[in-house]
């Protein structure tokens, strides 16, 4: 099962490619061997979907509230630049 | 993220206006993204937060230059990494991550092929993909990245910006931006797929 090295790619080099393929920065050659590559390895296949996985759920990160110093200081900032500017 | 949000592009132009709701509004938009970033390109929390504050100082001044070529997230984040450049480096963990494979080389069999199956993620039950099961597992690996993977990462897959414009944000070449990008998403992938098997393990 584990046996097949299609075009010379195997398991180890392609896992590396898997950026440069999302980005479109491989070759036209790289990515020809890259998705024959995923073509015949389920393995590989699951990889990139789970990188494909990763990504997606990496964007539902949310970074904390603001503190409401955080706020009360920046209106005051900002009170102040209004009266400047005039 | 909230269904109603006001397009950045109204609340400039009341910003222009002198209009403290509309400043108040794009700061809770953006402050937090922010404060990320900063914390990991300056050397404590309270120079990231005076960056912060810096920028938005930056921002209401300079309004009038943001000419609309790009985002106003992107133009935001441009004045950000400006200060915190200027503001001091952070001692940079580097480590010897960058060298480091995306993937473990025991995981791999001498000729180079994967010695075990991977997990199919889709095809487990359906709160594998719950984001929200997965969040606070993803926002602990983010923070444990070198610096430099986690602003290419935070930058590209949490605020959604193009390669371009992060690798110009952050003052690094296409092939570094890549680079940097490939080693987080790896490594945030290999924090999930660990997380994900205990998890099945504790359900089994």
């Amino acid at each position: 099962m584990f046996s097949l090295r299609p075009r010379g790619i195997v398991c180890q080099q392609a896992v590396e490619m898997v950026t440069d393929y999302l980005e479109g920065a491989l070759s036209r050659r790289d990515r020809r061997r890259l998705e024959a590559h995923l073509r015949v390895c389920p393995n590989c296949a699951a990889y990139l979907e789970q990188i494909r996985l990763t990504i997606e759920l990496t964007g539902t990160v949310e970074a904390e509230d603001l503190s409401p110093d955080a706020q009360t200081e920046l209106t005051e900032l900002f009170r102040r630049w209004r009266t400047e500017d005039g | 993220m909230v269904g109603t949000m006001e397009p950045d592009a109204e609340l400039l132009s009341r910003l222009r206006g002198g209009d403290e709701a509309a400043f108040m509004t794009l700061v809770s938009r953006y402050q937090p993204p922010m404060l990320r970033l900063a914390l990991t390109m300056v050397p404590s929390r309270a120079v990231a937060e005076e960056t912060v504050q810096d920028t938005w100082m930056g921002v209401v001044r300079g309004i009038d230059r943001f000419e609309g070529r790009s985002s106003f997230k992107t133009w935001l984040f441009h004045i950000l990494a400006n200060r915190a450049r200027s503001a001091g480096s952070r001692e940079r963990r580097h480590g010897s991550a960058d060298a480091r494979p995306a993937v473990s080389p025991d995981r791999f069999s001498a000729e180079g092929q994967w010695a075990d199956p991977l997990d199919r993620w889709v095809e487990q039950s359906e709160d594998r993909l719950d984001a929200a099961v997965w969040r606070p597992t993803l926002k602990a690996a983010l923070e444990a990245l070198p610096d430099r993977q986690r602003q290419v990462v935070l930058l590209r897959d949490v605020e959604g910006l193009s390669s371009e414009e992060t690798a110009a944000i952050l003052e690094i070449t296409a092939g570094n931006q890549r680079i940097l990008l490939h080693r987080g998403r790896a490594q945030l992938r290999q924090v999930l797929e660990a997380e994900m098997a205990r998890h099945r393990e504790e359900q089994d």
